[in-house]
């Protein structure tokens, strides 16, 4: 069986985020960037069902040479070989096509992606790969078990949980209750000098969705106290100074 | 205890780590994984669950055998032996890492990789590294080392432990005192004078008749380390027992040497989360009406805690350099063993003011550290010690015994 491993890399869940003047990208200054939490979850059900079925585990990557040390630490967790595709991701969209297209005549049987990165939390490319592979996908599972060619998943729905039966090829988006994230060890860091990482250039086609700026929330205020009794002023702050009535 | 695997609840480990003059830059990718992985692992695994062992003065045993997956464990060993072949930068940033968490089981780590699995690998036989190196790398056996006796601490040389020649085997006689790992250990690393009065190093396994490790009670420090005796009454030593490659005292120093190159990269460690403590207690506790980092008082200690650490990074740094390069002195690694604990016990007291009475609650890491380190001061060569040994290294004149 082949597996794949659709990989981002976020910032930090403890960073802090600012723009660049322009608002039109992060400041990455003394950003750390780590392997989104989400893909970490599916890397750790990838290894399972790796180590169960003798299988092979790649993983796919759109970034740039900066993304290499991410790379490294699923290879040292296991993976077998990774692809970055030589591309700073725009969308949702073109990322799903780039992996589609890089993975052309690939056959992976099963493939993981994050329900969500963590930065822009599209939750797109998962559903989007399906259908450009023209493959079942299923969103947020919580749980897959593989008996020869046949997936028993379960996922959440509102208000309850749904079991679903489907045959591979599939690909599929991870919750956190899929596994517990993985630390690699020594011998797996030792082992991963040794492992490839493939660059492949993308297919050239155009985002389709441009990016005019950034815009941090507004920073918190503290909370005004108006007295009970005052009620025309509480009306005045709404009204005049919120506008919201 | 041994159940109790998840610590008492809610506790989250905040540390962030510091590094004000970039020395991060020096390090490669790879060292960075290692610094990143350890760290995650001491998060998930050590922090949680640590201040409980060391209230109730436990040894987390069931870490060895975690420390040993995680290839903590004589990382410089070749992977023949199990080992991983790593350089001596990565053995002592994941020192720090694993200190960070608790000098304790960094100590463990320490006595397992520098003073049990180095001897073996640099002066045991074939037949001992493969025997005994594997199943130390991998936690499967822990192993402790005798060194200093009740009468003999700064001075080994004067050790009376002793083997007798008895022609099939020797017969070995004596005590060890302050021996880390020992209640818990399979096996040890000791030195013994033989007819000649020549130190050798001395492999011993659990259960053998007349070896008894008794295990010291009632510390203040290395609360969550396991610390014993060693007893040799009469005790029947294969000759096969002997590590062939190394007679006299240069054997068991040149042990020490590894274990005080990673007890400097541990210290900082400490210093580290020591201040990084600090630093966010400061800007988060409000008295006056305003942070308490505002105070010129707080800043004054918290600027000169930073710039300790940061010069001690430096040094640490160059010193493993030195070491992947097989350059290090004895004399240089005293100097940043000796430096490090040191500024690490100040910053350590430092950090305690800043957090006023939740300084001494076991809800913060610094008082444990503190009474740790009371330890890591002294053992391995003590704080005055190493100082004797810069002196004589500087003016070429021995003080030690006057």
């Amino acid at each position: 069986m082949k597996i794949l491993l659709c990989a981002s890399k976020t910032p930090d869940t403890t960073a802090k985020i600012n723009f660049t003047a322009d608002k039109k990208a992060l400041d990455a200054n003394g950003v750390q960037f780590i392997l989104n939490p989400y893909d970490d979850h599916a890397l750790a059900r990838a290894m399972d069902i790796k180590e169960k079925n003798n299988s092979h585990l790649t993983v796919i990557h759109a970034g740039d040479a900066g993304s290499e040390a991410i790379l490294r630490r699923a290879l040292s967790i296991g993976a077998d070989d990774c692809i970055r595709i030589n591309l700073e991701p725009a969308d949702s969209y073109t990322v799903a096509h780039e992996i589609a297209h890089a993975i052309q005549g690939e056959n992976f049987d099963l493939i993981f992606t994050g329900r969500e990165s963590i930065d822009f939390n599209g939750s797109q490319v998962c559903s989007l790969l399906g259908e450009m592979l023209n493959i079942p996908s299923i969103d947020f599972v919580t749980d897959i078990q593989i008996e020869g060619n046949l997936a028993t998943l379960k996922r959440f729905i509102d208000g309850g949980e749904e079991t679903l039966q489907v045959n591979l090829p599939i690909v599929i988006s991870a919750t956190k209750e899929l596994a517990e994230p993985r630390i690699p060890n020594m011998r797996g860091i030792m082992a991963s000098r040794t492992k490839p990482i493939k660059v492949v250039e993308p297919s050239g086609d155009a985002a389709l969705v441009m990016l005019e700026q950034f815009e941090p929330p507004v920073a918190k205020t503290g909370c005004t106290f108006v007295d009970a009794a005052d009620a025309a002023k509480l009306i005045d702050i709404l009204h005049q100074q919120e506008k919201v009535i | 205890m041994e159940e109790n695997n998840q610590g008492s609840g809610n506790f989250v480990d905040r540390f962030e780590f510091h590094d004000y003059y970039l020395t991060e830059e020096f390090l490669t990718e790879e060292h960075k994984l290692i610094r990143a992985t350890v760290r995650e692992w001491v998060k998930k695994n050590v922090t949680p669950i640590i201040e409980d062992y060391a209230q109730n003065a436990k040894f987390p045993v069931h870490l060895v055998k975690e420390m040993g997956e995680m290839g903590l464990f004589g990382p410089t060993v070749s992977q023949k032996y199990g080992g991983q072949g790593l350089d001596y930068i990565s053995y002592g940033i994941m020192m720090q890492e694993v200190e960070r968490g608790d000098s304790g089981i960094r100590s463990t780590a320490s006595v397992q990789g520098s003073l049990v699995m180095y001897p073996i690998y640099a002066f045991g036989s074939e037949e001992q590294k493969m025997k005994y190196l594997p199943k130390l790398a991998s936690g499967e056996w822990l192993g402790c080392f005798g060194l200093t006796e009740p009468n003999f601490g700064s001075n080994p040389a004067g050790m009376t432990t002793n083997i007798k020649d008895m022609g099939d085997h020797y017969l070995l006689n004596g005590s060890k005192m302050w021996i880390s790992n020992a209640p818990y250990s399979q096996m040890a690393v000791i030195w013994a004078k033989d007819d000649q009065g020549i130190i050798r190093g001395v492999i011993l396994e659990t259960g053998m008749e007349g070896y008894t490790q008794p295990e010291i009670h009632h510390k203040w420090s290395l609360r969550a380390s396991s610390t014993g005796e060693l007893v040799f009454d009469n005790v029947k030593v294969p000759k096969q027992n002997i590590l062939p490659g190394v007679k006299g005292l240069k054997g068991p120093l040149s042990c020490l040497n590894n274990a005080r190159y990673g007890i400097a990269w541990g210290a900082l460690g400490v210093a580290l989360d020591c201040y990084d403590t600090a630093l966010r207690y400061a800007k988060e506790r409000i008295q006056f009406d305003r942070p308490i980092a505002g105070f010129q008082l707080t800043q004054k200690k918290l600027a000169e805690m930073i710039t300790e650490i940061t010069k001690a990074q430096l040094l640490t740094w160059r010193l493993g350099v030195l070491k992947n390069e097989d350059r290090a002195t004895p004399a240089q690694i005293s100097m940043a063993k000796r430096n490090n604990i040191e500024i690490a016990l100040n910053i350590a007291r430092e950090a305690r003011q800043i957090l006023g009475g939740m300084g001494i609650t076991g809800e913060y890491s610094i008082m444990r550290h503190m009474m740790n380190l009371e330890s890591v001061v002294t053992y391995e060569g003590t704080h005055d010690i190493h100082l004797l040994i810069t002196g004589m290294d500087i003016t070429g004149i021995n003080a030690f015994n006057g």
